[in-house]
């Protein structure tokens, strides 16, 4: 492409830059700021104040909030829609959050069961079953 | 796409290769090539979160979440982050009514936002080791240190990225390049946002609760 055509259809090209780059209104930008304030003020308050007393609905409530947040700045700061960049957008996303959770999962419950099984062991093992092992 | 067969391998195996490249406009893939990197920078942070949920509760003997954090000023930190997210939004407003000065203002308030919060964290980082909370205390502060301070080191590029945008805009306006850049450093800032929810709920506000 020429110095001149670019030129030309610099406009042109400016405007496809527009259509093609996933973009917010001064309505959605603001509409999550407001939300976010209010899902990260909610788990602070909660974990300062300590209106519930039970740390597991606490810790519920908190998760929750952070789930929904995750959310609000998917949808309004990241502009993500069903069908940006033909499905790939969403696609690659729904992938990475599988390996995701199969990463902390995974490693949350298998580390639990590890602990569980050895700690106690660590403690009786006598020398000789020690070298075994490690041999 | 078109593909050919050789003519000059007779007899051999038939050779096919791409005539033309399909054609893309410039950078009409990199939006969804930057969204690529930006997921297997969420496999990054995959990994140090669940470093962290691992060894979050070996402390070692050391102190615990409940001694160290100080969530009023986890909570400063939150809000500087989440005013810069919101005013680099202003920004991309302000790009797509081709308007250069305040593209420029809102850059620099969203720098300022981001050095403001990087400086708290330092602050944070700085007590801690003088408290004798460095990262080779515990478990669960070297993966705290790992997870929170890549975080940080992800926001000092965003920072240098967005000095280096606003020499660009500044100097060569709005062209296409450059609002490509503009979103590019804008899914980026809001990735960040995003994990630091991530961060303030499960390494303070679940530490401070356990």
């Amino acid at each position: 492409m020429t110095a001149s055509h670019h030129d030309a259809h610099g406009a042109a090209h400016g405007h496809t830059a527009d259509e093609s780059i996933p973009h917010g209104t001064f309505g959605s930008y603001v509409t999550g700021f407001i939300l976010s304030v209010i899902l990260t003020a909610i788990p602070f308050w909660m974990v300062m104040a300590r209106p519930i007393e039970s740390a597991g609905y606490t810790a519920a409530v908190v998760l929750a909030c952070a789930v929904v947040q995750i959310v609000v700045h998917m949808v309004c700061f990241l502009h993500m829609t069903p069908n940006a960049e033909g499905g790939w957008l969403l696609l690659s996303t729904a992938f990475t959050i599988v390996i995701v959770v199969i990463a902390l999962a995974g490693s949350i419950w298998i580390v639990f069961h590890l602990n569980s099984n050895m700690m106690p062991g660590m403690h009786r093992m006598p020398e000789s079953t020690l070298d075994a092992v490690s041999e | 796409m078109d593909t050919a067969l050789n003519p000059t391998a007779a007899g051999a195996a038939p050779a096919f290769y791409v005539i033309e490249e399909e054609h893309h406009a410039e950078g009409g893939s990199t939006p969804l090539g930057f969204w690529l990197y930006l997921m297997s920078d969420c496999l990054v942070f995959a990994v140090l979160f669940a470093t962290y949920a691992v060894l979050g509760g070996s402390l070692a003997g050391g102190p615990g979440p409940r001694d160290l954090f100080d969530l009023s000023l986890v909570a400063l930190n939150t809000t500087m982050l989440l005013i810069s997210s919101i005013t680099y939004g202003f920004a991309m407003l302000a790009m797509l009514r081709q308007d250069v000065r305040n593209v420029l203002i809102w850059l620099a308030i969203t720098g300022l936002f981001g050095t403001a919060f990087l400086g708290i964290e330092i602050y944070e980082f700085n007590h801690l080791i003088h408290e004798g909370a460095g990262p080779q205390r515990s478990g669960f502060l070297s993966a705290f240190f790992a997870l929170v301070g890549t975080h940080g080191l992800h926001v000092t590029f965003g920072i240098v990225w967005l000095c280096v945008m606003m020499v660009q805009v500044s100097s060569r306006g709005l062209i296409a390049a450059n609002q490509r850049r503009l979103s590019c450093l804008s899914l980026f800032w809001h990735f960040l946002d995003l994990v630091w929810i991530g961060v303030f709920t499960f390494v303070y506000l679940m530490g401070v609760l356990r």
